[in-house]
């Protein structure tokens, strides 16, 4: 088919596209998915992916956001020809990735968890073989290791051992490998874990640069700020399963509230709880740990002198407060009562 | 800002390009080629420095010191026999340490690996290419070996070169060496590392018929029989076959068994890797 107008560019974070505006079709598809890991040792078995649906549409930025163990490295593993599936399918364009993994391959780049450039190879060469590997020739293949190289800042290390990068440059020159032989879908597995807030920043605008262009971006992520500013839609993912799928915004507006008021206090949360629902303030209430969210409507003007007045009266001596706009940590808390970080 | 259009077609690519996995596959060779031709001085010193110890101890001073093996006539004879055996042990040795060692970090922890296993191949080629490129670093450690093992003895060295056994055995053997490396590496841990040193190419080079024919073992013949387990005695054997004119192993025997030998380890070496690759 031909091409399609790439989605809108967007600007600086927070910007993502209206899901509305996607009308391409379908580019990795996943029916029933499922990974079931042996157990070792008598250890019991691990349903790391369970029966999972996903569609992710061509053009978009998909954000599958987990915490650890949720079983995004997994499902990333079976759409990228690692991880054989116990059951379902995994189709990325319109090649079953299990049973033509060769094929699938040419379509895909990946940036995978942990640092996996060849360190035998200098930062231009480990882009160089990468055009070669997948018979780019090897005109061609200098040609766009240069040009990524200057396009991601990266010129002065061409050079380099990839042993002396800092985190984040590694980063971008797997960012920059990945992409090299132009695939149809990229795939980012926590492309920003342990990356310092600067270089965080630098590689959320390479991945919108690339947005921008049109590019096909699956990344998973534990922080819900990546998945809130990055993803045009997120699906949140938790024990193999997915729990919740839309835009960031549709998740939070999902939480029917417009204000979180996390509170700390001496006592008995849950009796706090209760007596905060009963009056008509807060529309809902969550506890975990020593933490009692309330979720309120409209802004916490007026709202918040007379919540503590009551929990004072009560008794309740309240030692912390903090009023934010819900978050897609607060659906997740909804989600599962628990904690996305743990 | 480049413009590098990101083709937004997924259509069209439903035929496995066999021109693509050859390029890759060549591709995958050269990368190896860099990395021996990065590491030369390196590569040369721990192909060399094994087989030359060996030739300067026994065969340049031991004579000279007359603690000589088997009187002056057996002297000859050893020196003439010893060359072949070092040629095969450097083969073997090379496709360990080309191919095992660098695996085993791969795996167990720098990952690098992972970029080539994602290349538009299937995960076998790759193990495939790994064989293929230890088998060329075996070849030229044995060209590289070759002048050391005729030049350095102090008694006359007699190699009558039969080359039709010669271009077959060589690389026969060469195919050998990088499928064992392959096995070894994709079942090895890093920590069990040294273990490979003490319980595998020690062993096996002792007891490979590289130092001694295996004809010659009939006065120990539980022992001549064990050593048919080890694939090194059939190599040694074969070299001995296309150098020398010492009396050597059946050589159905020796064809059979090194073809045995590739064939079993190649199948276990890439059953092993994609098991590796694949969870
Ligand atoms: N090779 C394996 N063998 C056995 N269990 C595994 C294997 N790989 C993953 N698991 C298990 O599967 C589950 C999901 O793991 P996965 O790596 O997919 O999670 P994740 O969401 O990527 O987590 P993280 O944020 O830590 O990267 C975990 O319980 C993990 O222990
Ligand atoms: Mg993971």
């Amino acid at each position: 088919m031909a091409s399609e107008a790439p989605n809108a560019a967007t600007g600086p974070p927070p910007a993502p596209s209206p899901v509305t505006a996607i009308t391409g079709t379908e580019v990795i598809r996943c029916i029933g998915l499922t990974k079931q890991f042996p157990g070792r040792g008598g250890a019991p078995s691990v349903k790391a992916v369970d029966n999972l649906d996903l569609a992710v549409r061509k053009g978009e930025i998909f954000g599958l956001l987990g915490p650890n163990g949720a079983g995004k490295t997994t499902t990333v593993g079976m759409l990228t020809t690692r991880v054989i599936p116990t059951s379902g399918q995994a189709i990325v364009g319109d090649i079953d990735v299990v049973a033509e993994p060769a094929l699938a391959k040419q379509l895909i780049g990946v940036v995978p968890q942990v640092n996996t450039l060849d360190r035998s190879l200098t930062v231009f060469e480990n882009l160089y073989f990468h055009g070669r590997y997948f018979g780019m020739g090897a005109k061609a293949s200098r040609a766009a290791a240069n040009e990524l190289l200057e396009r991601f800042k990266l010129r002065d290390r061409a050079k380099a051992d990839t042993l002396t990068l800092s985190g984040g440059m590694a980063q971008r020159v797997m960012v920059a490998r990945a992409i090299l032989h132009k695939p149809a879908i990229l795939f980012l597995d926590e492309p920003t874990a342990g990356l310092d807030p600067q270089s965080r920043i630098a590689l959320w605008e390479v991945v919108q640069d690339l947005h921008a262009q049109g590019q096909t971006i699956l990344l998973t992520t534990h922080y819900m700020e990546e998945a809130d500013q990055l993803c045009d839609r997120v699906a949140i993912m938790d024990h193999g399963k997915i729990l919740a799928l839309d835009t960031a915004d549709g998740l939070k507006g999902s939480i029917g509230a417009d204000t979180e008021i996390a509170l700390q206090a001496d006592g008995d949360l849950d009796a706090l709880a209760k007596l905060l629902e009963a009056g008509d303030t807060v529309t809902r209430t969550q506890v975990t740990g020593n933490v009692l969210r309330a979720y309120l409507r409209g802004s916490a003007h007026g709202a918040l002198p007379r919540l503590i007045a009551s929990a004072d009266d009560a008794g309740f001596s309240i030692t912390d407060v903090s009023v934010t706009e819900p978050t897609l940590e607060t659906v997740f808390i909804s989600l599962t009562g628990k904690e996305l970080r743990e | 800002m480049t413009t590098a259009a990101i083709d937004p077609s997924l259509s069209g690519t439903t035929t496995p390009s066999a021109s693509v996995q050859w390029s890759a596959f060549g591709a995958l060779l050269l990368r190896d080629a860099l990395v021996v031709w990065k590491t030369r001085w390196a590569f040369l010193l721990r192909t060399i420095m094994q087989p030359l110890l060996f030739v300067f101890v026994f065969g340049y001073v031991f004579p000279k010191i007359g603690q000589g093996i088997g009187g002056s006539a057996g002297q000859a004879q050893f020196s003439t026999l010893l060359g072949p055996g070092l040629i095969a042990v450097a083969i073997i040795f090379q496709g360990i340490q080309s191919v095992a060692l660098p695996m085993v970090q791969e795996f167990g922890y720098t990952r690098e690996i992972e970029d080539r296993v994602m290349a538009p191949v299937p995960v076998w080629a790759v193990g495939a290419e790994k064989i293929a490129s230890g088998a060329l670093q075996s070849l030229f450690a044995a060209f590289v070996v070759l002048p050391f093992v005729y030049l350095v003895p102090s008694t006359p060295v007699h190699f009558s070169f039969n080359w039709p056994v010669l271009i077959t055995i060589v690389p026969l053997s060469c195919l050998l060496a990088g499928a064992l490396g392959l096995t070894v590496g994709t079942r090895v841990e890093p920590r069990q590392v040294p273990l490979i040193f003490s319980v595998l190419v020690l062993p096996m080079t002792m007891l490979g018929a590289a130092y001694y024919p295996w004809t010659s073992l009939g006065a120990i013949p539980w022992l001549k029989a064990a050593v048919l387990i080890n694939p090194l005695v059939y190599m040694c054997e074969g070299m001995r076959m296309g150098m020398t004119n010492i009396p050597h192993m059946n050589a159905f025997a020796i064809y059979g068994a090194i073809i045995g030998f590739t064939v079993a380890l190649t199948w276990i070496g890439i059953g092993g890797f994609r098991n590796r690759v694949l969870t």
